[in-house]
């Protein structure tokens, strides 16, 4: 049953990818982003990590793309790209190689691993329960897989938010701070400027550039 | 046919790859941002898969890091992306070498 | 490898069977009936009441009350002429799809709510031919984060709408509307803790359960605060007046559906109205104890009991809401934004400080009222600053001077 929802969820994010690479439209580009990460979301919830599940959904498909097609319908960049030019040449194919290379070092080296090679089970830093079936399902424990052993399931979240707040407390409100820096700094970063604009730098190749703003009173 | 974790790394590799090529391949920076969101969720699966796999919760927490991190840049790479685009309409990635010196 | 978090039905215990996938398919087609039936029941019932409280007559025509006018009105719809936008201007694969992708979460929010159940004797479960279950379609541990996932993917369709329709009003008002909706997801999210620091569970089933003795409502145990934060913020969340102004006709003509004809408007029309019955069943569930109610004679029609209070509740919020269409003015752009950002945020989040820190006292022993006083004074001293910040902000940049 899980391998069926791996299959279809493991396609629908390699569409998705397909498609964010391929569409000229970056709304189009937007949309199979959004369609990848629900897929992602649904792999997550295949391995029992429900909370990110959900949190993927609201912060990456719900807040982060939402940005993304704010900034592209808002700025007009909608103009779909010519993906004939190439600025330099021999980009594309170059990019190929480097992309099938990146695939194939990455398998290879999925492959050492899934022979034991790279992982150690010493380096457990905090033990997960599976939280359906209450056991935990490495070798360190010495549990039963019968659930009337008596052990608890504790939700995936419990087990989270114990572990984020008890040992990874001072990575969290470190976190938090960085969000409060992102934020005044977006924040400084849209002001609009005050007093005279600087001119902007020519751009060898270009006819010029179709700067409006220098002609309409400050908008 | 058993589902180990390693089809989850390998379809994890595959969607990096895929974000890899699109970022060198791509020149709009919103698109070019966006493929560094999936490379980061492929990130995102390949630890979740490890942390299944050797049942720690270390994988979902980092996870969870990574996704708030990721949006935090998302916040400020738009930022700038907007501020620089106000002035210049259709300036791509091969454009914004303003600042070279 | 784990097994799939399908729920925490007892339906599921024994596998998935092909009796399981009929129990369940059933539950989605009555579930799917009751709410097509209760969105055009809602439709109706806006108009009556809404030409009620403003001395007309609303409907009354087509059947008997003017009950069949939406049926009326969807056949209509049906046979007008089908706009696109031209492909240079706007977009018209994400035009046609724009409109489902209001409808659906809309839907799939639905799927975790109790309709019934007698919560008091039997845990919610009915026993029905030997298989017992739960009367939701499902449960998942995380359904209150699945409630707001699929609130954040509602945004999307109002978007996608007014981009590609291709032209200004449309574009503004979605873009509006966008602003809005995200801007409010944070209050809702913020007043939902507070109910989950009390319920201490995700799970909606959880929650009703917890809340079923009658006296042990949400609504009071978290203050009455949170209930009224997210009120405000769901109002919002719908695009329902008083914060409609991205959809108003005296406004910006049709604003994200200005373009939209035949039958896809009578899908964006379908979808909001579905939201809003949505969005009252889960304000029941999390506020007001869901199927939860008197038992008084039939008992063993608990759970029939339990869908009738349940109905009777979402049938008083659905009248709150056509309410406050009737009796409140408009607001303003600005001042919507303000209010969420500067007021509710900011309540909601003290509040939850302030729950946390009155549980802490009753389990550490403190002295419960002076903990209450000193949470009080704390609360009124953030938000005298808060006013203070926002105020000279305010004079700030009516005095032209800017951020400086």
């Amino acid at each position: 049953m899980e391998f069926v929802v791996f299959i279809i969820a493991g396609l629908l994010a390699i569409i998705g990818a397909l498609g964010l690479i391929g569409f000229k439209n970056p709304v189009h580009s937007a949309l199979s982003l959004v369609l990848s990460l629900f897929a992602v979301a649904v792999l997550f919830l295949n391995q029992d990590a429900q909370f990110l599940a959900a949190v993927q959904v609201i912060v990456y498909a719900g807040a982060i793309v939402v940005l993304f097609l704010f900034v592209i319908m808002l700025l007009g960049v909608d103009q779909a790209e010519d993906l004939s030019v190439e600025p330099i040449a021999g980009q594309r194919p170059i990019a190929l190689a480097i992309g099938a290379g990146v695939l194939a070092l990455s398998v290879l080296f999925i492959s050492v691993a899934a022979d034991g090679g790279a992982t150690g089970q010493q380096s457990v830093t905090a033990e997960k329960v599976d939280s359906i079936t209450g056991t935990a399902q490495s070798a360190t424990a010495a549990l039963g897989d019968n659930q009337t052993d008596g052990t608890e399931t504790i939700p995936n979240i419990e087990q989270l938010g114990r572990t984020l707040f008890t040992d990874y407390v001072f990575a969290f409100e470190v976190t938090a701070l960085l969000l409060t820096i992102a934020v005044v700094g977006a924040v400084m970063l849209a002001r609009k400027p005050k007093g005279e604009l600087a001119p902007l730098p020519v751009i060898p190749g270009r006819s010029g550039t179709t700067d409006e703003t220098e002609e309409l009173e400050d908008a | 046919m058993e589902l180990t974790s390693t089809w989850y790394l390998v379809l994890a590799a595959i969607l990096f790859a895929l974000g890899a090529t699109g970022l060198l391949v791509r020149r709009n920076p919103l698109i070019m941002f966006m493929c560094v969101e999936l490379m980061l969720n492929a990130v995102n699966l390949t630890f979740v898969t490890f942390g299944n796999d050797l049942n720690d919760l270390g994988g979902e927490i980092s996870v969870f890091f990574v996704l708030v991190v990721a949006a935090a840049e998302v916040v400020i790479g738009l930022a700038i992306i907007v501020a620089i685009m106000r002035r210049r309409n259709e300036a791509t990635a091969d454009d914004l070498s303003a600042l070279r010196g | 490898m784990t097994s799939l978090p399908l729920a925490v039905d007892p339906l599921f215990v024994g596998g998935v069977g092909l009796e399981e996938v009929l129990i369940v398919a059933l539950k989605v087609g009555v579930a799917f009936a009751m709410l097509m039936v209760s969105v055009m029941l809602m439709i109706w019932f806006e108009r009556k009441l809404h030409a009620d409280m403003t001395n007309r007559m609303g409907p009354t025509i087509t059947g008997p009350f003017g009950l069949l006018q939406t049926l009326a009105d969807g056949i209509k719809l049906f046979f007008k002429e089908d706009l696109l936008p031209n492909d240079e201007r706007g977009d018209s694969a994400i035009f046609r799809l724009a409109p489902y992708l209001t409808l659906i979460p809309a839907f799939l929010i639905f799927t975790v709510v109790p309709i019934g159940g007698d919560f008091d004797n039997a845990d919610g479960k009915v026993s029905w031919w030997g298989n017992t279950t739960q009367l939701q379609i499902a449960d998942p541990p995380v359904g209150i984060l699945f409630v707001l996932a699929l609130s954040s993917l509602a945004v999307y369709g109002i978007m996608l709408a007014g981009w590609s329709s291709g032209s200004k009003y449309p574009l503004f008002g979605s873009v509006r509307a966008s602003a809005q909706m995200v801007s409010y997801e944070a209050a809702l999210g913020l007043s939902l803790v507070a109910v989950l620091v009390k319920s201490g569970t995700l799970s909606t089933h959880d929650i009703v359960a917890g809340q079923a003795d009658g006296w042990n409502w949400n609504l009071w145990m978290t203050g009455f605060i949170p209930f009224i934060v997210f009120l405000i913020a769901s109002t919002a969340e719908l695009n329902r007046p008083p914060f409609d102004l991205v959809e108003a006709e005296q406004e910006i003509v049709g604003g994200f559906h200005t373009e939209y004809s035949s039958i896809r408007f009578a899908l964006f029309f379908l979808g909001e109205y579905m939201n809003v019955v949505t969005m009252s069943a889960i304000m029941v569930t999390l506020f007001f104890g869901g199927p939860d109610g008197p038992i008084p004679f039939f008992e063993s029609f608990g759970w029939a009991w339990g869908i009738l209070w349940f109905m009777l509740k979402v049938l008083a919020f659905c009248f709150t809401f056509v309410w406050f269409r009737a009796a409140l003015p408009r607001f303003r752009y600005d001042q919507l934004m303000d209010l969420g950002w500067k007021l509710l945020i900011p309540l909601s989040l003290g509040w939850i400080v302030a729950l946390v820190a009155l549980d802490l006292a009753a389990s550490e022993g403190w002295n419960r009222p002076l903990v209450a006083v000193i949470c009080f004074a704390g609360l009124m001293l953030m938000g005298t600053l808060l006013n203070a910040a926002v105020q000279s902000g305010k004079r700030k940049r009516l005095a032209g001077e800017g951020f400086d």
